[in-house]
């Protein structure tokens, strides 16, 4: 137990550090930037109390907002998904299987959590990006960027679980 | 009443999801407020301070550049040292650009610590605050030109509007035809932004150059924003479109200067004292 909350908690800090310290500067023609650190919200076992979840995304979210100076923003993208992730499990995992309470790649098989994240971090980056644009003017100009910036987003994330979050 | 209890303990996690969500809306609508409140954004001293720990391993990558640039300035001082130094052709009058020997305004040097270019709103984070004597609304800029403006200050640390953020443009205007207007940033490219409001009479050429205009306490008169790269006249205006090229490359500054402005007490005292006076007649 005590082993599992020190990892969340290294695992938040490493996020959010990554996220605002490397990928909010990384930029391929003005329209890529990848948001990993929702993976900490998808990572959380699926037998936590919801009210914990939503209150650890909202703590993601606002600390990655007070670093970009975006207040409000990340933060509510990120409720937003951790709101709606039971249901996104319970949408793709149709057969009653036995179903690990970590929701790694290890721990399941690898096209299941890759639905898993890709449903998550493009729900993420829709509510995202236009809350951050709060315009519908530009509309498909936007959706670019969220399909841009989802893929890369997709690609660092399990390239993430070979390389760190392995065991 | 108890069943009022139970709906609510068995939909707590709607209730709570609805709660967070108004809460980071009313953060997102009243960002001028919250962007004032020093500790929740990128001034604050513990956010900075990672900031400027990560600031200060990433520079060495970025040396080289830092010295060309230093010794660009350095050789264009020099000559512009030489050129008022060299006699009769030039006489008292002369002051271009940043460094203006006026002495209503007052210098003070910073670090960069966190810049971006890729958003639609982009901050500057400067190494630099109240203990240095930075204040909101003072004007940032580099050697090369215009950069910014201070919103928020803590202890050691500042935060500012870049040119980049839609929520701020400086005044700027015509260096040759003293014609001004607002600069704005339309969020797209970080070497382009608009200079609005200048009319169809006023003659100009590509390559003009568009300087600060000096009617705000912000930023002293002439200070380099960028040449004009291409203008037109769209159809039933009555306004240029004018592109222009932006001086300063915001993808490498790493020293600025904070301009302080030493009247802009008693400009605002005069200021006021006009504003009151028209409200009592």
């Amino acid at each position: 137990m005590v082993r599992q909350t020190i990892k969340y908690i290294l695992m938040f800090v490493g996020l959010v550090l990554v996220q605002v310290l490397i990928l909010n500067h990384v930029q391929f023609s003005g329209f890529v930037n990848p948001y990993i650190y929702v993976l900490f919200v998808c990572l959380l076992p699926l037998s936590s109390p919801r009210y914990v979840v939503l209150l650890l995304a909202f703590l993601l979210g606002i600390t990655v907002d007070i670093f970009s100076n975006s207040l409000g923003v990340h933060s509510f993208a990120t409720v937003f998904v951790a709101y709606l992730r039971p249901f996104v499990i319970r949408v793709i995992s149709n057969r009653e299987e036995d179903r690990s309470d970590y929701p790694g790649l290890k721990q399941n098989n690898w096209r299941w959590f890759l639905g898993y994240i890709t449903i998550m971090v493009v729900i993420h980056h829709t509510v995202l990006f236009y809350l951050e644009v709060f315009t519908f003017s530009n509309f498909f100009e936007t959706l670019y960027r969220v399909f841009l910036s989802a893929i890369f987003s997709i690609f660092v994330i399990v390239i993430s679980q070979f390389i760190v979050f392995r065991e | 009443m108890r069943s009022l209890f139970r709906y609510l303990l068995n939909n707590h996690a709607f209730l709570l999801f609805l709660l967070l969500e108004v809460l980071s809306l009313v953060f997102v609508f009243n960002y001028n407020k919250y962007q004032r409140v020093k500790y929740l954004n990128s001034s604050n001293r513990i956010i900075a301070s990672v900031y400027n720990s990560f600031n200060s391993v990433v520079q060495y990558f970025e040396l080289t550049r830092m010295n060309r640039s230093l010794a660009e300035e350095n050789a264009k001082l020099k000559s512009r040292f030489q050129m008022t130094n060299s006699g009769e052709i030039i006489t008292d009058s002369v002051s271009i650009g940043t460094f203006q020997t006026n002495p209503n305004y007052r210098y003070i040097s910073a670090r960069v610590i966190n810049n971006s270019v890729n958003k639609k709103y982009n901050y500057i984070t400067l190494n630099k605050g109240r203990k240095q004597g930075v204040k909101p609304d003072m004007g940032i800029v580099s050697h090369n030109g215009i950069v910014g403006v201070v919103t928020s200050v803590s202890e050691s640390y500042a935060l500012g509007f870049s040119v980049l953020n839609s929520r701020w443009g400086p005044s700027a205007k015509l260096k040759k035809s003293g014609f001004y207007g607002p600069i704005e940033w339309n969020g797209d490219d970080y070497q382009f932004v608009k200079l609005m409001e200048i009319p169809f009479h006023v003659k100009m050429a590509v390559g003009d150059t568009i300087v600060t205009s000096g009617y705000s306490s912000v930023f002293p008169e002439g200070i380099m924003i960028g040449v004009i790269q291409s203008f037109s006249q769209p159809e039933g205006e009555s306004f240029y479109d004018i592109n222009v090229k932006l001086a300063t490359d915001f993808k490498s500054i790493y020293f600025v200067e904070v301009i302080d402005n030493m009247d802009k007490e008693q400009l605002k005292q005069l200021e006021d004292l006009i504003k009151n006076g028209a409200s009592n007649n």
